[in-house]
This record gives structure tokens, C-alpha cells and sequence, in this order.
């Protein structure tokens, strides 16, 4: 009996002990009608092999280990970077659950989100009494300043129509007339959870901007100075909008962040649970069609809300998670350019410390070669940050990505030397990247938890960037947009190459290579 | 803080009917008929809780619950390690539970195991359109040529397949016949069905029976049983609570033939009829099929709860009573080689937890099961409530478990929940990650009691330790000490002092 009073064992080392080793030997030998380990092993050559990669490209009904979520996890993340805000999901409560959990473990935060509660009832007969009851029980418990809805793959396969449903509760006293409702049809089977988040934004923005659903005027736009930021689906939401926000007020520029949940995903621990913190105001919310221009941290996140917004008159541009020094260069530029606000000296001086930062270090970096996936925006911001550095971005993938991404990669591979060998992969998934590795290795992988798997496959160490990022804590509070992020990320990257090298160096017996000084 | 030690059973009832009939003003009338049905104080002597349970959940509220493919797959089928499980429909669902429930096992994975791996057809726009079912044969031959050592596959349904009627039964049998009668099976677990996971659990159940015992061949069969042979039905092994448990029944000269599900294979599944006895951990999710083994095969199954030391040696001897005295013998061997660990492990952590409290609120059988081993370190349930029980989980609570005046709450709800644990104040709140932080920030200790908060084991004698130490930490973290800044809190004295 290994356990101990005094030296608790769990799980890590419990049943590394020899009579668990012993029992589970057992349990294969005598009961699993287990393969033959030689074959086994056989099998897992083959599969690292350019023949099993041939055949797991040309696979087109399954995917394996995609990298991207569903639509209704990103209008809920939009939905809650507006103040007061209740998301309410359409469709079978099961899917709430998840968007919860998943955000939840990602970001070590409660996440609030209703669903109407659909069960076969509901599917025979369409959801409105759900809509009615579900919108009337969350007014009166929740006590939200707006109810932000989105649909599940149920709703949208039985087609109930949110516009009508939402009309008739109000007729029918669920909430009072003049409360805030917006909506939006999120369908898990279109696009990922980026399209959700698009979809979520443009729809409160049009319930502002566009007559509430025929029960206001619509606004009439008139142009101020400010200048709207939209940050778009991010798991460094917290640490980037408050990053964004800095630069903002260094540069003296006003502005409105759309969507802001950097607060409802970083409420501090004093005794008080905060269902609502912070978030974009309502007044704010309807105000920001007055604004000079929209700008976007994610081009894929938000192509819908910028044409959106960009047909009430406003100039808007989208950037590409900005990481980086040229992209956040061009970040600060083009406020420049739109405000008329010159750059302070305050962000020269952190540009010059990136800077200084990436002349210390390049040499460790200069050359290696990286596989990256996650979202397309995220894989391009990234991508991009490597080609300065100096490194080989050899493998780019993304599961959420399209053709019009995937051109966009390969120009800015075509931008850089360092990108000559460099390939994107739009629609892909992590089973199609394990062969990539197996294939074509590179020294190190960039991307979210799920890419452990591939680490521990391949030999590939991982860097953790991306969401979800469920093993590791707090990496969502700190920054990767701005030169400060750019420095964050930089760190990071350098950790994982200094840590590889002491792990292949620390070997009893040798003394070379080993070193303190680097 | 324990509100138990300073009133009377009475008071103590009258308390908790007050914090119930408060709770229920927030709601719209119709609502507060509905949900006043789900919450009670339990009376002592009483057959069940009081509560009803197994309803739809309101709309609009916060429930906790999931939904039937969050049981089938999430829970029943997903840990089988050797068969490759389909997500079939849409990306979400899979993503969602994809290596989230810390259903231990040994393998090789993806090569000749696969619960880590998410696998789903992805459904797009034109799938809703035009049916399913062409895809789901193609996805199933790049499966076979992809994973070759994959020794079955199940089909686990989304909202979608059922609403556009797909045939996914005729495309299980046509392929299992292409492939030489490989086990392919068909689970109708679209999240809309039923009104939580449960029913996900009986579906699931159900085509265990269907798909695999019904298909059993005597090739599949091929299985040298003996007169102690058991099966370890209903545990999922989380962070390998299975494996805690199995090793107590071999040392009592038990051979355990198979695990369900957790660490669990095909041949596993295929070799349970030949059992002489099921033991069942979680009655909820899998009593339907252990049942229907008793009328079909004649094995008898009997519950078990390896949750502290009280009921793990009854669990042993329970367990053993089935058997010879060659296995009584040893049940009381195991029992008494493990008693001086529980003595360390009580000695060590009972004074620091004596008298403290607790609220659950969790799924299957932990509301009820692990409150033996809070009482084993002298703490006390004061409210407790099922994500997804049935009439029979309450009426198992009421007669084994709870005390006088707790505090039962069905299908409890972000909104009750919060306020109840406002006004009990309990010293720990053990329930999941969507409730985890919502108690932290009030500054309550909480553990999730789903996934052990990433730790564990807690089954068997080994787990025991884990389970003391993990309360330990929870609730005497220094931690909760740094809840309020001390200016605030002089700030807080002052005024009460002024009043």
C-alpha cells in the first residue's frame, strides 16, 4: 500500500506505484482482448508516416480534433461585453451548459448565459412558449439591463423565427415593450464560434442603431471624434481590451470599445459575486453609430458587423491581432491618421524596448522553425510576429480559416524570406497536424491546450497560445496586442526554447551546455 | 460558520421553509408554483425527500443540468477506450466535452485508444439540407482506414439527426455488415430528448443491450468465468476512481471481468453476462441496463459507495455477503489492512474539520454518496440536491443518507442556489466548474464534486486521503482570510459599531 496520511499520493504518482502498474497489466492481459503490442506499434509508425499523411489529407466526411467551436459560444462571448447583459440561448439547454463550462475553464470566471429550455415539445411545436416563459423568468430573476438572444442548431433546424417569438412575448408581457432585446440566428451547423460572435455584435448593433426591431425611430447618424474598437473573440479579452484601452488614453484619443467583457471575465474575489461587471454601455452601445470610424482587432471576427457599420457611414478597418511591432505600428498609425492625434512619445519608447527586446533574443530564435494553429486571425497576428523575429512559421493552420484567409497567409509568407517554405492550412483540424509534424517537423508548436496531445505525440514542444487554454492559469490577464504584448509573447516563445534546451542538456554526467548565462 | 451547532431541529426547519418561501418571491407566479414543488426540508422517517424531480427544467432560468448526449456520450459510452465515439452533427457538442470529464485509461491513444480524441462529422448547412446519413457512411471508412486497431464505433446523435430524420440505425447495420459484423452502434441521444441527461444515461443503457448484448455471439463470448467473478458497473473512473476501487476487490480475492465505463473495452462490455455479480456505483446512469442483466441473465446487482471509510468496509461487506467466506474473509482482510490509514488520515484531518459544513449540489449519486465520508472527517450535509435524480435517488437519500431538516433542492438554479448559500453559510460548497466561481468570488471554499477539481482519485481507501486532504485545503486555505481589504473591513467594524 503506497497511500500515506502524512504524504498524500493523487492520481500523479498513485498509480505509477508497482501494484496499480501490476493491476492494470492484469486487467489488459486477462479482459480488454487487447492488439498485439508489436502491432500496435506498427500502426503507430505507419501513421507518422508520408503514406498515412496521404490518406489522412484526403479525408473528407471526418473531422478529428477540430480547432474551432460553434456559433452560439461566440455571440454568448460578444453578448456579455455589454453592460447588464443576459445571453439567452434558443434552442436545448444542454448547449448552455457547455458554453459556460468551456468558457468557465478557460477563464477560471462563473459565465452566466440562459437557455429556453427546449425539449421534444419544442421541437413539434415550436419553441414560442419557451421563448415567452424563458424571457419573463429571466427578466424577473436576473434583473438584466438588456437579454441578448442566439439561437442553437435545434431552433434553426426547426425554424423558429426569433423576431416574431420576441415580438409576441413582448405582447404577451414577458418583458416590458420597451426593453432591450436583440437578436441573432446562430446556427452551430454555419461557420465556428467566430461567426457567432460577428453575427451577436451586428445583431445588437442593428437592435441600437437600426429602430429596435420597428419599435423606434432608427438613429440618425451624426458624426463625432470617437473611434469605436472591437476586439472580437479572444481569450486574451482581458488583458488585450485593458492593453487597448491604455493606448487609447496614452494617445488622448476617445473612443468605445464594442463588446468590452474584459471586466465580467476578471471580477475580483471580496465576498461579492458580480453577475455583471463592467461591459460596453447601452448608451454607448447606440451612441457608437455617431463615431468617425470602427476598428476591428479580428478582420474574420467581423466581417458582417464592419459592413454593417461601414453602411451607416463610417470608415472602418480590421487588423489581424495585432502582435507584434509592424502590426501594432500599423495599429497606432492608422489611429493616428483617423484621429489626427499624433503618437506620444510614451508608445515610441515601449516600441523601442520590443525592439531592444527582440535584438537581445532573435539569435535563439533566428531560424527555428514553428507550426501554428487557432483562429484565422490569431494564426495571422502570430504568423506575422514570427516572420519579424526571424523564425520559420513553416505550418499555419486553421480550422476556421478559408480560402480568402489562406491567400492572405500565403502573401505574407511571399512578404518575408523567412516565409518562403511556409504553408497555410484553411479547414483543417489537429489530426491533420499531428501528420504535418510527423512529416515535416519543426522545433516548436504554437497553439491552444488541445495541442498537448500533439506534444506528447510528436516530441513538438507546445507554447501555449490560443484559446481554450484550459491546463494552464492566468495567461488570458496579460496582453499579447501592443508592444507590451508583443513583449509577452516574446518571453513566452523564449521560455519554451531556454526550457527545451535545459532539458536536452540536463543530463548527469555531462557538463557542457548546461549554461547559467544566455 | 455553522448555524447546526447553536439552534435547535427546529429552528433549524423553520429556518430553512423561511429561506425557501423567500427564494420563491423573485419569480413570476406560474414559475414559483413550479419550482416550489422541487424544494423541501426533509423530514426524518420519510420514504423520500419531498421534492419532485425529473421535470423539465424552466425556461429562461440558470439549471446546471445538460442535456441527453452529455450522458450518453459524455458519460456512458464516452470512456469505452477502444471504440471510437462519433459526435454526429454539428461541431459543438464534441468540442464541448472533448477530454473534460478526466475519464482515466490506459492506451495507446489514437492508435489502439481513443476517448482523448474528438471525432465528429461536422455537420454543415448542406448536411441539414440533404441528410446525414452519406456522410456518416464515408466518415465511418475513413475510420477504418485511418484507425485500423479501433475495435467499434458509436454513432452519438445531436439535436440535428433526429429533427431532419436520419437513418443512422440502417447505416450502423449496413456497415457492420460490410465489415465483417463489426459492433457499430446507433445511440439516439439528440440533446433535445428528455429533460436533462438522464435520459441520455437510459439511452445509452439501452443500446448496450440492443447492440451489444443482443449480438452476442459465442466467438465474442469466449470466456473462462469463475466463481468470483464481478463487474464494476457505473463508474466512470475519474482520475482513475475505478482503479482505487478495483484493486480493494481483488485484494479481497474478487476477479473484477470488467469496468464500466470508465478504462472499459468492447470485450469488457461483451464478457458482464458471464458475471456472478454487478456492482453498481452510480444507480442513476446505469441501473437500467444492470436490471435488465438480473432478468435477462439472471445476475444479481447490488449498489455500493466507496466514498470514506464507514462506507467502504459496509460496501465490502455487502459485497461480500453474495459470496463464500473464502471472500468474507477477505473482505474483512482488506478492512482491516486499510484501518490504520484511515486512522492517520482521521487523526490528521478531523480537528481541523470537525463540525464544519456543507452544501452539494451535484449529479448521479454524489449528493447522496459522499456524505458518509464527510461525516467519517465529522462534517456535516446541511443542503443537498440532484442535477438529474429520479423519485428513487431522493427516496435512497431519504432513508441512508440525510439528516432531520435538511435542506433538498431539485433542479436547483444559479439564482436559488446563490441565495440559499448566502443564508446558510456553509463552510464548503461541493458542486461543478459553472458554480465553482461564482461561490470563490463570495469568498466561499469550493471543490468541484464532479471531476474532483482536477484531483483525486476518491473512491476506495486509497482515495480517502485525497478526499480529507482536498476539503482540507478548501476550506482552511489562508486564502480566504484575504477576502476583504483590511481598510474595508475596519471601514465594515466601525459601522457596525456605530449602528
Amino acid at each position: 500500500m503506497a497511500q500515506n496520511a502524512e504524504h498524500v499520493l493523487d492520481h500523479v504518482e498513485l498509480f505509477r506505484g508497482p501494484e496499480y502498474q501490476q493491476m492494470l497489466a492484469n486487467k489488459k492481459k486477462m479482459f480488454e482482448n487487447s492488439r498485439d503490442p508489436a502491432e500496435v506499434e506498427r500502426i503507430r509508425e505507419w501513421s507518422k508516416t508520408p503514406e498515412y499523411r496521404e490518406k489522412n489529407f484526403a479525408r473528407e466526411a471526418l473531422t478529428i480534433n477540430p480547432a474551432k467551436a460553434c456559433q452560439p459560444l461566440g455571440a454568448v462571448f460578444a453578448s456579455v461585453g455589454f453592460e447588464g447583459t443576459l445571453p439567452f440561448v434558443h434552442g436545448s439547454q444542454g448547449c448552455v451548459a457547455y458554453y459556460r463550462s468551456h468558457l468557465s475553464r478557460h477563464f477560471k470566471e462563473p459565465s452566466s448565459c440562459v437557455s429556453s429550455s427546449m425539449t421534444e415539445d419544442a421541437a413539434v411545436f415550436g419553441g414560442l412558449n419557451n421563448m415567452t416563459d424563458g424571457l419573463a423568468n429571466s427578466y424577473n430573476m436576473y434583473k438584466p439591463k438588456m437579454i441578448a438572444v442566439s439561437t442553437t442548431c435545434m431552433a434553426e433546424v426547426i425554424g423558429d423565427d426569433l423576431n416574431a417569438f420576441i415580438k409576441t412575448s413582448k405582447e404577451k408581457g414577458s418583458v416590458p415593450q420597451d426593453f432591450d432585446v436583440p437578436f441573432a440566428h446562430t446556427p452551430a451547423f454555419v461557420g465556428s464560434h467566430i461567426t457567432g460572435y460577428d453575427n451577436a455584435l451586428k445583431g445588437i448593433l442593428e437592435h441600437f442603431w437600426d429602430g429596435k426591431a420597428g419599435t423606434a425611430p432608427k438613429l440618425e447618424r451624426v458624426p463625432n471624434e470617437k473611434i469605436n474598437f472591437i476586439g472580437g473573440f479572444d481569450g486574451y479579452t482581458v488583458g488585450n481590451t485593458r492593453e487597448i484601452k491604455r493606448i487609447f488614453d496614452l494617445m488622448d484619443v476617445r473612443y468605445t470599445i464594442l463588446a468590452d467583457n474584459s471586466d465580467v471575465f476578471d471580477t475580483p474575489t471580496d465576498g461579492e459575486f458580480r453577475m455583471y461587471d463592467g461591459g460596453t454601455t447601452l448608451e454607448d452601445a447606440a451612441n457608437a453609430v455617431h463615431a468617425k470610424a470602427t476598428i476591428s482587432a479580428q478582420q474574420w471576427c467581423t466581417e458582417k458587423t464592419l459592413a454593417f457599420i461601414a453602411g451607416h457611414g463610417q470608415e472602418v478597418l480590421a487588423f489581424n491581432h495585432p502582435v507584434g511591432v509592424s502590426a501594432t505600428d500599423d495599429l497606432l498609425m492608422a489611429l493616428s491618421r483617423i484621429t489626427g492625434k499624433e503618437i506620444p512619445e510614451a508608445l515610441a519608447r515601449e516600441r523601442g524596448r520590443l525592439v531592444d527586446a527582440m535584438a537581445d533574443s532573435s539569435a535563439h530564435i533566428h531560424g527555428k522553425k514553428f507550426a501554428i494553429y487557432g483562429d484565422p486571425d490569431l494564426c495571422y497576428g502570430l504568423t506575422a510576429f514570427l516572420l519579424e523575429l526571424g523564425a520559420e512559421p513553416v505550418h499555419v493552420l486553421s480550422t476556421n480559416g478559408n480560402k480568402a484567409w489562406e491567400h492572405k497567409m500565403q502573401a505574407l509568407f511571399a512578404s518575408s524570406p523567412f516565409g518562403r517554405n511556409c504553408h497555410a492550412y484553411p479547414g483543417r483540424d489537429l489530426w491533420h497536424m499531428r501528420s504535418l509534424l510527423f512529416t515535416e517537423p519543426v522545433d516548436f508548436l504554437i497553439g491552444n491546450t488541445h495541442g498537448k496531445y500533439l506534444e506528447r505525440d510528436t516530441s513538438t514542444p507546445l507554447i501555449r497560445i490560443g484559446f481554450p487554454i484550459f491546463d494552464r492559469h492566468h495567461h488570458h490577464r496579460s496582453p499579447v496586442w501592443g508592444y507590451q504584448g508583443g513583449m509577452n509573447v516574446l518571453v513566452k516563445i523564449l521560455d519554451k526554447i531556454f526550457d527545451e534546451i535545459d532539458r536536452k542538456t540536463s543530463v548527469a554526467g555531462t557538463d557542457y551546455s548546461f549554461d547559467i548565462i544566455r | 460558520m455553522s448555524f447546526a451547532r447553536t439552534e435547535s431541529i427546529e429552528e433549524i426547519k423553520a429556518r430553512n421553509k423561511d429561506i425557501i418561501q423567500e427564494v420563491l418571491t423573485v419569480y413570476p407566479e406560474k414559475t414559483a408554483k413550479r419550482r416550489a414543488k422541487h424544494l423541501n426540508v426533509h423530514e426524518a422517517g420519510k420514504a423520500d425527500c419531498g421534492v419532485k424531480s425529473n421535470l423539465k427544467s424552466i425556461p429562461g432560468v440558470m439549471t446546471i443540468r445538460g442535456c441527453a448526449y452529455a450522458g450518453s456520450k459524455g458519460v456512458v459510452w464516452g470512456p469505452i477506450k477502444d471504440m471510437i465515439h462519433i459526435s454526429h452533427g454539428p461541431v459543438g457538442c464534441g468540442q464541448y466535452s472533448w477530454g473534460s470529464r478526466r475519464n482515466y485509461y490506459a492506451g495507446t491513444t489514437g492508435i489502439d485508444t481513443f476517448v482523448t480524441l474528438q471525432f465528429t462529422s461536422d455537420f454543415q448547412e448542406k448536411d441539414i439540407v440533404f441528410g446525414g446519413d452519406k456522410k456518416l457512411v464515408k466518415l465511418i471508412d475513413e475510420l477504418q482506414e485511418l484507425f485500423p486497431l479501433n475495435n467499434g464505433i458509436t454513432i452519438q446523435s445531436e439535436c440535428p439527426i433526429g429533427l431532419i430524420g436520419d437513418d443512422i440505425e440502417a447505416v450502423s447495420k449496413a456497415k457492420s455488415k460490410e465489415y465483417g459484423g463489426k459492433t457499430i452502434v446507433p445511440v439516439r441521444c439528440e440533446g433535445f430528448r428528455g429533460v436533462s441527461q438522464s435520459l441520455g444515461h437510459h439511452i445509452a443503457n439501452d443500446a448496450v443491450r440492443d447492440w451489444i448484448f443482443d449480438r452476442l455471439t459465442p466467438e465474442k463470448t469466449r470466456f473462462e468465468p469463475s466463481p468470483y467473478d464481478v463487474a464494476i458497473i457505473g463508474d466512470y473512473n475519474i482520475s482513475g476512481d475505478a482503479w482505487s476501487s478495483r484493486i480493494l476487490l481483488e485484494e479481497m480475492g474478487l476477479r473484477v471481468i470488467a469496468q464500466w465505463s470508465g478504462d472499459g473495452s468492447l470485450a469488457e462490455l461483451e464478457a458482464t453476462p458471464k458475471a456472478k455479480l454487478n456492482i453498481l456505483h452510480c444507480y442513476r446512469s446505469m441501473n437500467y441496463i444492470s436490471r435488465h442483466m438480473e432478468e435477462k441473465f439472471g445476475i444479481p446487482w447490488c449498489e455500493y459507495n466507496f466514498f470514506g471509510p464507514s462506507k467502504i468496509a459496509e460496501s465490502l461487506r455487502k459485497i461480500a455477503g453474495y459470496f463464500d467466506d473464502r471472500i468474507k474473509e477477505g473482505a474483512e482482510r482488506v478492512i482491516v489492512k486499510y484501518q490504520p490509514l484511515v486512522d492517520a488520515v482521521v487523526a490528521k484531518y478531523r480537528p481541523r474539520l470537525e463540525g464544519k459544513t456543507v452544501m452539494l449540489f451535484v449529479g448521479g449519486l454524489r449528493p447522496r454518496h459522499v456524505i458518509g465520508a464527510y461525516e467519517d472527517l465529522g462534517m456535516e450535509v446541511v443542503g443537498t440536491g440532484y442535477e438529474f435524480g429520479h423519485n428513487d435517488d431522493y427516496q435512497r437519500t431519504a432513508q441512508h443518507y440525510v439528516k432531520d431538516g435538511t435542506l433538498i433542492y431539485d433542479d436547483v438554479n444559479g439564482y436559488e442556489f446563490e441565495r440559499f448559500v448566502e443564508k446558510m453559510q456553509p463552510d464548503l460548497v461541493g458542486s461543478g466548474i459553472k458554480e465553482k466561481y461564482v461561490f470563490q468570488k463570495m469568498g466561499v471554499p469550493f471543490r468541484q464534486m464532479h471531476s474532483w477539481d482536477y484531483s483525486g482519485p476518491y473512491h476506495g481507501y486509497d482515495g480517502f486521503p485525497i478526499f480529507a486532504r482536498d476539503m482540507d485545503m478548501a476550506i482552511n486555505s489562508p486564502v480566504w482570510r484575504k477576502t476583504k481589504a483590511p481598510w474595508k473591513a475596519v471601514a465594515e467594524a466601525r459601522l457596525l459599531a456605530a449602528e
